[in-house]
């Protein structure tokens, strides 16, 4: 990069990709090519920059300015007047919700203010694809000094400095599992890095594979020379095309670069990585299972007890598995010391936690923070709260293994025992805002539904239990709860927790007692009263046209997939009960200003009468 | 080899190294619930039944969990009730309930569990509701299969990969559609079987039962006539007639294991087209004779073909030994070389 | 079928670690797993036939009859479902006629949930063939696919 050079970063992750980043970027390129200014800017992509929510996203830098929103119609406004003139583009900025003031720079929005960028350091800055923009920032300094020391116990000992646990979710200590690896018999071991990412909601470790994939790829070369494994597989979920691609774009340059492959830098150390594309199971995401996978069998967890992965892993050699994250972060704690990091967080976790924010909060994305801020700071600070007026509800961390914690916990700090304290668990990192239109029993049976398709059907507990906890569950949203089902739903959940062979069925019922905890009145007024709160469960709602609002326009009836709206034009409409499937396209489909249709749950001949 | 000392629910246990503490219990008569173990299998520890409670570890499945020195077991306590007992009303729940009719009746190792831990009435009636049948597979001509009754413990999958090492059939889809079935789920005969019915002996439940059912009166200790093998055999016999074979774990050549032939070709000794005496042709046809007389005629004829015009084709039914004689009589009596043997059973 | 599958196998040792990369390159190769496929790798591979069916089976990626032309997966993640997934599948299972799993009778389209694609700021996402679609509502689908329709027409 040259000084005095301006780049244009083109965000192009997955979400802004669906934006059409790609095109942007390609226009944007043949502006400037056509322009006086070509050769002083370059245009670049870059992997997920966070601020998913306002993409597609453009970033001008050294001045950091955010272009959000972004189509390929305003690339003539950014390259004329922002790159020429020096004028930033006022429309295509983010605007406090507030003040309704523009901010110009990404350091200025909030979204940005709370976060601490380590991991995804590189993420947003680099261009994934090029490995000299790695090397740029330093990488592969870190391999390169490691493998001029003796042997791996220095690095042990940063690690063990450092105090990272795992990023899995599980959250064991990183240089425990180091140190059993490279204390196991064997002349060959294994590095195998854990990308399964497959919990709903979850997108980490897919934004760190597209976004910085050297990191990843430096941080299993360190654990390879560590521990003495010369192969090192990455296990990707192919439904992440994007991630695979730039994963192998990155091998290819880091072999030509001989920074993998026989003889590292000249070390005398050898180290190759391959990728190993998941097949679909979200139970391959255990340790165990996942190796079986690679091995070309059917992924189904090895009961306890059973030796530990780093004794008999991958093809029955040592293995050391660790997920995206902490392969990513070796790289920065070798770089740094151990100690420096371990300033960072709480007292037993350290570091910073990185969150694929989602669901009912303004600002979606990828965020990165230091352990033990509160969950309230991330969701309102970073998240910018919950959207269009509505009541927080619940956050979800912890996917389909974690719980859901009610506003009484907003001010719970994020770390692994905190959460794992109040019934949730940091999983590997989705954080769902839900607002007062979630149901939650609905959303236990969400969850419940996920765990009973992914059950891999081995021990009976999981495979049995899921499945009865899910149909109690449906029955209970469909209006069809029995008196004790609660009860049932306790004793199966925690004889399922206790009872299940792997870690997916030990915490499968998680989603089902954490929301009995905190939301067991949602639970009873479905089960007694036959409604729903939230006015969410299908069977327990209906619709009707408020007569003083209706103004006839018949958008509603055009709407109504069934035909089960009656009325003249300019007369008030009529929703046929019997015929209507509670789809809720009249209630979208009828203007904001007049709101006319109203959802109601509970027995209609009371009028109505919502919580 | 190292002994472990051990309690067992306060029985003093002493097992060798390698043991696990399901097994150390079994031997010592105690038993402890359980469904997918089998004594000549590995263990896989999917049915959680075999659940205990280990002082200073928590709860275990003791199908896996080697014997130590010291170690307080217990089989009973409430973590153990209540992991073990959801689970069997799980498992009762997905399961037929036609138990006077299934042939594994009194012999079903589900109804010993469920004798055993019991059941939690008002639970497991709201867990048991109607279910969907999935096809009965009744291709093999000597067993069938009712994937309602399997509880898939693994034990036939187990069975055909470890010792039959035949792998017709495996694990198939996941979750609550597995289905225990071979290559695109075709029906049993079909696939690579070779119908040896290791798998159905195993079945610990009415998920895999022969076809001819009928229970014997007696049992006969024998040794299978069919090849030079020598396996023993339990032949099952009613009313003068052979019912059933099963392998007898108790011979030493054997361990009680038999293949297709032993297990189900048994029916030949009852048939009326079975030959029970010699016959002779005489004018084209053939009359019954008594074996004096058939076997005058055979030494006559033979000793009209003394050398190379005679030749002997022995038999894998034979032992060893007889087959030796066969050839010891062709070489010095008939004085040829000519001898095949068909051993291709 | 004999030479696409040799051509696959080429790039293959034959060990039985390989049989996953293998399905999916067959799978790529002929938009399912035709069960003469499996035979051949079980063979190519010296793995029990019932192993190839076994592992098959339990990945979500297979499958054993053709797609339609074009794939319509919902994502059902959990940002997804809070936002209304739910409805949105109903709505495409409307206007295709198909329920999830299946395939239309005119061999256009398969329609598949997936557990999240990971745009979770997009939520409710839908893609055909790979291509994002988020922020949708049940109208928005209808749209979808009616705008399809008369684009191919």
């Amino acid at each position: 990069m040259k000084k005095d050079t301006r780049s244009l970063l083109v965000c192009q992750g997955s979400m802004c990709i669906s934006g059409k980043s790609r095109a942007i970027q390609e226009a944007l390129e043949k502006k400037v090519a056509g322009t006086q200014m070509d050769g002083d800017v370059e245009v670049k992509l870059i992997g997920c920059h966070g601020f998913c929510q306002q993409g597609p996203l453009v970033i001008v830098e050294p001045e950091a300015t955010c272009y959000t929103g972004v189509t390929v119609e305003d690339v003539d406004d950014i390259v004329q007047s922002d790159l020429r003139d020096g004028q930033v583009v006022e429309r295509l900025l983010f605007h406090d919700p507030e003040t309704g003031s523009p901010i110009a720079s990404y350091h200025d929005i909030p979204f940005y203010g709370a976060q601490t960028k380590l991991l995804l350091r590189h993420c947003g800055l680099i261009n994934p694809e090029d490995i000299d923009d790695y090397l740029g920032v330093g990488g592969y300094e870190a391999l390169g000094s490691v493998l001029e020391r003796p042997d791996g116990r220095e690095v042990l000992a940063e690690l063990k400095a450092s105090q990272l646990r795992g990023r899995g979710g599980g959250g064991f200590p990183a240089w425990r599992k180091w140190e059993a690896c490279l204390d196991a018999d064997g002349d060959e071991k294994f590095v195998v890095c854990n990308a399964d990412e497959g919990d709903p909601g979850a997108f980490m470790d897919r934004s760190i594979l597209e976004g910085d994939p050297h990191a990843v790829l430096e941080g299993m070369s360190i654990a390879g020379f560590t521990v003495g494994a010369r192969k090192g597989y990455i296990y990707v979920r192919a439904e992440y095309p994007l991630a695979v691609e730039r994963l192998r774009v990155a091998i290819d340059q880091a072999r030509r670069r001989g920074y993998l492959g026989s003889d590292i830098l000249g070390s005398g150390f050898s180290f190759d990585v391959e990728v190993f594309l998941g097949a679909g199971a979200f139970v391959c995401g255990e340790s165990t299972a996942l190796t079986l996978s690679i091995e070309g069998k059917r992924g189904l967890p090895k009961a306890a007890p059973r030796p530990r992965t780093t004794e008999v892993g991958l093809f029955d050699k040592p293995t050391l598995l660790n997920n995206v994250k902490t392969f990513a972060f070796v790289p920065l704690i070798l770089a740094q010391g151990g100690e420096w990091f371990a300033r960072i967080g709480t007292e037993g976790s350290k570091g910073t936690a990185t969150f694929a924010l989602s669901g009912h909060v303004v600002n979606c994305g990828l965020i990165e923070v230091p352990m033990g801020i509160t969950l309230r700071k991330i969701i309102y600070e970073i998240g910018g709260g919950v959207p269009e007026g509505k009541a927080f509800k619940a956050v979800q961390t912890g996917g389909p293994s974690g719980g859901c914690l009610p506003e009484s916990f907003l001010d719970t700090p994020v770390d692994y025992d905190s959460l794992l304290q109040a019934g949730s668990m940091m999983g590997s990192g989705g954080m769902v805002v839900m607002n007062e239109d979630t149901c939650m029993v609905d959303v236990a049976r969400y969850f419940l539904q996920f765990t009973e398709r992914e059950s891999c059907g081995q021990c009976v507990h999981c495979r049995l239990g899921t499945k009865q906890m899910l149909t109690i569950l449906e029955e209970i949203t469909r209006g069809e709860g029995k008196p004790g089902d609660v009860e049932f739903l306790v004793q199966i959940g925690e004889a399922v927790n206790a009872g299940s062979l792997c870690g997916l069925g030990q915490s499968a019922a998680n989603p089902v007692l954490t929301t009995i905890r905190y939301f067991l009145d949602e639970y009873e007024a479905h089960i007694v009263e036959g409604r729903c709160p939230a006015r969410s469960c299908k069977a327990l709602i209906s619709f009707q046209i408020l007569p003083d609002k209706c103004i006839g326009c018949m958008l509603c009836a055009k709407a109504c997939p069934v035909d089960a709206i009656a009325g003249e034009r300019k007369s008030v409409h009529v929703i046929d009960q019997g015929k209507c499937i509670r789809c809720g396209m009249c209630e979208e489909a009828c203007p904001s200003r007049y709101s006319a249709v109203e959802r109601t749950s509970g027995s209609l001949a009371e009028g109505g009468e919502e919580a | 080899m190292r002994v472990h000392d051990l309690t067992i629910d306060g029985v003093a246990v002493s097992a060798p190294e390698g043991t696990t503490v399901l097994d150390a219990a079994r031997k010592k008569g105690i038993y402890i619930p359980h469904l997918c173990d089998r004594p000549d299998l590995k263990p896989v520890g999917v049915c959680r039944m075999c659940t205990v409670e280990v002082e200073g570890k928590g709860l275990v499945i003791s199908c896996k969990t080697p014997v130590r020195d010291g170690m307080v077991v217990r089989t009973e306590s409430e973590g153990v009730s209540k992991v073990r007992q959801v689970a069997l009303e799980l498992l009762i729940a997905d399961h037929d309930s036609d138990c006077l009719t299934c042939a594994k009746d009194t012999n079903c190792s589900l109804q010993r569990v469920a004798r055993h831990v019991g059941v939690d009435s008002p639970r497991l009636a709201r867990i048991r509701r109607e279910r969907d049948r999935r096809p009965l597979d009744t291709s093999n001509p000597f067993f069938d299969f009712d994937p309602n009754r399997c509880i898939l413990c693994g034990i036939c999958v187990r069975t055909c990969d470890e010792l039959q090492n035949i792998n017709a059939i495996d694990y198939t889809f996941r979750g609550t559609k597995t289905l225990i079935a071979g290559f695109g789920n075709r029906p049993r005969i079909e696939t690579n079987c070779e119908s040896c019915g290791e798998c159905v002996v195993r079945c610990p439940v009415g998920a895999l039962v022969p076809k001819d059912s009928r229970q014997p009166s007696k049992l006969v200790r024998t040794i299978c006539s069919f090849c030079g093998c020598g396996c023993g055999m339990l032949l099952g016999v009613r009313d003068g007639e052979i019912v059933s074979a099963a392998g007898d774990f108790k011979n030493p050549a054997s361990r009680g294991r038999l293949c297709v032939k032993g297990r189900y070709g048994y029916r030949y000794v009852n048939s009326p087209e079975r030959l029970t005496t010699p016959l002779v042709k005489r004018d084209g046809e053939f009359i019954p004779v008594g074996w004096d007389e058939a076997l005058d005629l055979v030494a006559e004829k033979f000793s009209e073909s003394m050398g190379d015009s005679f030749a002997t084709i022995a038999s894998a039914k034979c032992t060893n030994e007889e087959n030796y004689v066969v050839q010891k009589f062709t070489r010095v009596v008939m004085g040829t070389n000519n001898i095949d043997h068909c051993a291709r059973l | 079928m004999k030479e696409r599958l040799e051509q696959v196998f080429s790039a293959h040792a034959g060990t039985s670690a390989e049989l996953i990369p293998i399905l999916q390159q067959v799978q790529e190769e002929f938009g399912y797993l035709p069960e003469e496929a499996m035979e051949s790798i079980a063979r190519f591979l010296r793995v029990p036939a019932s192993r190839v069916y076994a592992v098959a089976s339990f990945y979500a990626q297979f499958r054993f009859s053709p797609m339609g032309r074009h794939k319509v997966s919902v994502c059902t993640g959990t940002a997804c479902h809070v936002k209304g997934a739910d409805r949105v599948l109903d709505g495409v299972e409307r206007v295709l006629g198909v329920s999830e799993g299946e395939t239309t009778e005119d061999g256009e389209y398969t329609l598949e949930t997936v557990a999240c694609i990971g745009c979770c700021g997009l939520a409710p996402v839908l893609t055909i063939d790979d291509e994002a679609h988020g922020r949708l509502t049940p109208q928005g689908a209808d749209r979808l696919f009616a705008k399809g329709e008369d684009s191919r027409q």
